[in-house]
């Protein structure tokens, strides 16, 4: 028995592996989602995080790994069979259909009565907010309404997995929030396991009750908004969720010694020899402004300062590198010299062994 | 949806199909160049040692140099009249003056000569008015070729420098005027840089289309020959071998001259891709719209004209007219002796039933071409994509002479049977030629349809036939809708693949329209012409609603 089919999971991807040409885009990428669990997949573009869904789908085929839904090995199934429903990043809903006929083309597909057809139609299209809307031309409805229309063709054959990339992307900033809302409730209510893509933290942390962190094709890590944003495994991870500064520094066990003699207590994030050359990953808000020298403190000068409200994010420059700090609105101005400290409370800094 | 690294058995099968109507005649045509199964470069030999291949040679590349010379001078002022300026009439003319490519070549011909030909009407017009006791000129050799090229092709440059000039964006204009420079200037350091592309590819397609022009020098050029028509006479005086060394010439020039569209065209898009509003029409002041009215309305005239000749033509009974300026007797006799004469009604059946044959299977194995190769890079999708579009490089004769030595012999074992002299051969023959029109314009749909859609409808449980039917075919529909329609024209108004596979029983209306006017039957050959004239534009009108729609 290998791992995957130890793991508990209602959809299990097992060491995925795609190349195109004699580039490796997934690398061995395993994850598992419980039944009704949504799974985010972030990361930067080019990450392979898209592939990874097209994989899924079956729109491609793997070069190595599984996909397997309850037990079954799915992997050399075509898509057409697989029962798993889409949602395409630009919807792709028939431009000749109408609403109606684009939701209902998967029930015909599957053989549905014409009177059964109909009444799921207008469930789902209900369930997507949309009740009434049969008849409407695919190119008279608005981009919000088209996201939803194609949500629903994706529901309506019931199917037993939901597939979104980048569901909220082509929606102004505005209404992307509120679809957002939308879109988790009406998943929940349908109970469907899914997996989505997307690029932006905000919106993985919203939908996903776990997120996956892709990076390079390899899957960085897998873990709830909390784990990532506060023990990241990686790097890669620690820089790319959240705000955070790096500064070279040497490991000495239990503390990161910087230039100019300051050390910072901090964990290590990867296994890491005392002594060795690491990065320091540090978030503005473990980080304060100190009006005076101190020992622990990087003296420093702001370079900018960028107001947000109740507090304001300084970017100041030290012997050890640029850092963002935290403060209050009031805490410096450009151009002053200060004295950058931890903040007491606040995230511990990271180290991870030296990127070039 | 890619499928890459898998087997595709159909596609393969294609792909071989495609070869077998397409290159494998071109190979046995170089191989009957070298003296196959001899092997000897006598035949080449021969025909660099003649002067008369030389002069051909250097006719074809002259001539269609000042084609393109003469098309750009009639066909870029053109496209800018009608698209800066705003004036009554303009949708309409500017769609007429784009007409005459849609007509086939032969028709353009005959128009021609009987309006501006020796016994035509502008000659017997000068003849009586100066009291002339012969005609004042004779409509033959290179300048009527040249006439007849620049009539039809002018409209290459007219639509792509319309075409460009839509698609320029205003605010460059604008940009360069609020910088103080003037009118002229930005033409000269604006419009026209960003209009090379579209100049560039209007040129090589106006030197192809003149490269490969046959009806033209076969009516007109007398004792004066291109490649074309050389080709034709060395395999009518049985100088076969020489035949296909001519052919094999002409082809190397058609595909030199693809190579450079394809690089033009792959310049194309870095340049001319600009996305913006296009430059505002210009609203002329009361006597310049008036004179911008007239100009365009004389002009179409002019340009029709010799279309309305061919229709007073086919008016005129046999015989009865002679000496006089306007013929004395219109009626309608030699249409109702088209279809009252089965001799006569045969060559328009036969037209119909192989224009419509060649449609059809071009447009399935258009698609079918562009459904395997479309979205998936590889050698075969690029050897299809080649295959198809070989056809539209290389000159119909070339084609024709292909075709003629592929199916003399009957030897199946090498994929050759004899259908020269069948029924078979004419269609097969306006099939290669109308391959490129339909498979173009397959690829271009299928391009242009998101893959997305397929895939959305392979995720809802579709299968691949249903997911052809409902989404794949009513998408592409209009792109292939405008292919057929240009092919069926090809095929209906062909004359140079005609004249060289034909046989009595299958002859098409260009080939008894060229029989008519031997026997001096010249108001039904213009009979024929009219007929042909008005399902070409039924054909081209479709086209167009479907481009437009």
């Amino acid at each position: 028995m290998n791992n995957a089919q130890r793991m508990p999971g209602f959809l299990t991807l097992d060491r995925l592996e795609k190349r195109f040409g004699d580039a490796v885009v997934t690398r061995g990428v395993s994850l598992s989602a419980a039944r009704g669990e949504i799974v985010a997949l972030l990361g930067p573009s080019g990450s392979g995080k898209t592939t990874v869904l097209r994989l899924v789908a079956g729109f491609e085929t793997p070069e190595a790994g599984r996909v397997l839904v309850e037990n079954e090995d799915v992997t050399a199934v075509p898509p057409e069979r697989r029962r798993f429903g889409m949602v395409f990043q630009h919807y792709a809903l028939f431009p000749h259909l109408t609403a109606g006929e684009n939701v209902a083309f998967g029930l015909a597909a599957r053989g549905e009565g014409a009177e059964a057809s109909r009444a799921r139609v207008a469930e789902t299209l209900a369930l997507a907010g949309l009740s009434g809307f049969e008849n409407r031309r695919i190119t008279e409805i608005s981009g919000g309404q088209q996201q939803r229309v194609a949500l629903a063709r994706a529901l309506a054959p019931n199917p037993r997995v939901l597939l979104l990339d980048e569901p909220l992307s082509n929606l102004d900033p505005a209404l992307r929030e509120r679809t957002r809302r939308e879109l988790k409730r009406a998943i929940r209510q349908v109970g469907i396991t899914t997996l989505f893509v997307t690029h932006e933290q905000e919106e993985a942390f919203e939908l996903g009750d776990r997120v996956a962190v892709l990076h390079r094709g390899r899957l960085e890590q897998i873990g709830s908004p909390e784990e990532l944003f506060e023990a990241p495994a990686t790097r890669f991870v620690a820089t790319f969720i959240g705000r955070s500064s790096v500064l070279p520094a040497a490991w000495d066990g239990g503390a990161a010694r910087l230039p100019g003699g300051v050390a910072w207590p901090a964990v290590a994030g990867a296994p890491l020899a005392r002594g060795a050359e690491a990065d320091l990953v540090v978030r503005p808000e473990s980080l304060l402004l100190a009006a005076s020298a101190r020992p622990d403190a990087l003296p420093g000068t702001v370079l900018e300062r960028r107001y947000a409200g109740r507090s304001a994010y300084f970017r100041a420059t030290t012997d050890a590198g640029e850092v963002e700090v935290l403060g209050a609105p009031d805490a410096a101005r450009e151009g002053e010299r200060v004295f950058v400290a931890l903040a007491p409370g606040g995230p511990t800094p990271r180290v991870f062994p030296r990127e070039p | 949806m890619k499928t890459a690294g898998r087997v595709r058995p159909f596609a393969l099968v294609l792909a071989v199909l495609l070869f077998w109507l397409v290159g494998y005649p071109l190979v046995l045509t170089l191989a009957e160049a070298l003296g196959a199964p001899h092997w000897t470069l006598a035949h080449v030999a021969d025909f660099a040692r003649r002067p008369a291949e030389w002069w051909a040679l250097w006719a074809s590349l002259w001539i269609s140099v000042a084609t393109v010379a003469l098309a750009a001078l009639i066909g870029v002022p053109l496209a800018f009249v009608f698209e800066r300026n705003e004036f009554p009439g303009r949708g309409l003319l500017g769609a007429l003056v784009a007409l005459p490519v849609a007509l086939p070549p032969l028709i353009g011909v005959l128009a021609f000569l009987f309006l501006y030909g020796e016994s035509g009407f502008a000659a017997r017009g000068v003849e009586a008015a100066l009291a002339l006791s012969t005609p004042p000129w004779r409509l033959s050799g290179p300048g009527a070729i040249l006439l007849v090229h620049a009539y039809s092709m002018y409209v290459y440059f007219y639509m792509f420098t319309r075409a460009g000039l839509a698609r320029l964006d205003g605010s460059l204009l604008e940009a360069a005027a609020s910088l103080g420079a003037s009118r002229g200037r930005i033409a000269r350091t604006v419009t026209l840089p960003l209009l090379t592309p579209a100049l560039t590819g209007a040129a090589l397609l106006t030197f192809m289309t003149s490269l490969a022009s046959f009806s033209a020098p076969y009516v007109f050029g007398g004792s004066f020959r291109v490649m074309t028509t050389q080709i034709v006479a060395s395999k009518l005086n049985g100088d076969t071998g020489l035949a296909m060394v001519e052919t094999v010439t002409l082809a190397l020039l058609g595909l030199a001259g693809l190579w450079l569209l394809r690089r033009a065209e792959r310049a194309r898009p870095a340049i001319g891709g600009v996305r913006g509003v296009a430059p505002r029409r210009r609203e002329l002041g009361a006597r310049r719209r008036w004179l911008a009215t007239a100009a365009g309305w004389g002009l179409a005239l002019f340009l029709l004209a010799p279309h309305a000749t061919l229709l007073l033509v086919s008016l005129v009974p046999r015989n009865t007219w002679t000496t006089e300026a306007v013929p004395p007797v219109l009626s309608t006799v030699n249409y109702r002796a088209l279809f009252a004469d089965a001799e006569r009604l045969t060559p328009i059946v036969n037209s119909l039933w192989m224009a419509t044959a060649a449609t059809a299977l071009a447009l399935a194995l258009g698609f079918g071409a562009a459904y395997v190769a479309a979205r998936r890079a590889g050698k075969t999708s690029a050897a299809i994509e080649a295959l198809v579009t070989a056809p539209w490089a290389l000159p119909g004769t070339v084609f024709a002479v292909a075709l003629a030595a592929a199916f003399s012999v009957n030897a199946p074992w090498a994929g050759r049977f004899v259908l020269v002299g069948t029924a078979a051969i004419l269609p097969l023959g306006y099939l290669v030629r109308s391959l490129p029109l339909t498979g173009r314009a397959a690829f271009a749909g299928l391009r242009q349809l998101d893959p997305s859609l397929e895939e959305a409808a392979a995720s809802l449980g579709a299968s691949r036939a249903r997911r052809l039917r409902r989404i794949v075919l009513p998408q592409i529909r209009p792109a292939l809708t405008a292919g057929a329609s240009l092919a069926f024209l090809a095929a209906l108004g062909d004359f140079v693949v005609s004249i060289v596979l034909y046989t009595y029983d299958t002859r098409p209306i260009s080939i008894e329209i060229l029989s008519s006017l031997r026997i001096q039957e010249i108001g039904v050959a213009a009979a024929y012409g009219v007929l042909l004239t008005l399902l070409s534009a039924a054909a081209f009108l479709a086209w167009g609603r479907r481009e437009s729609a």
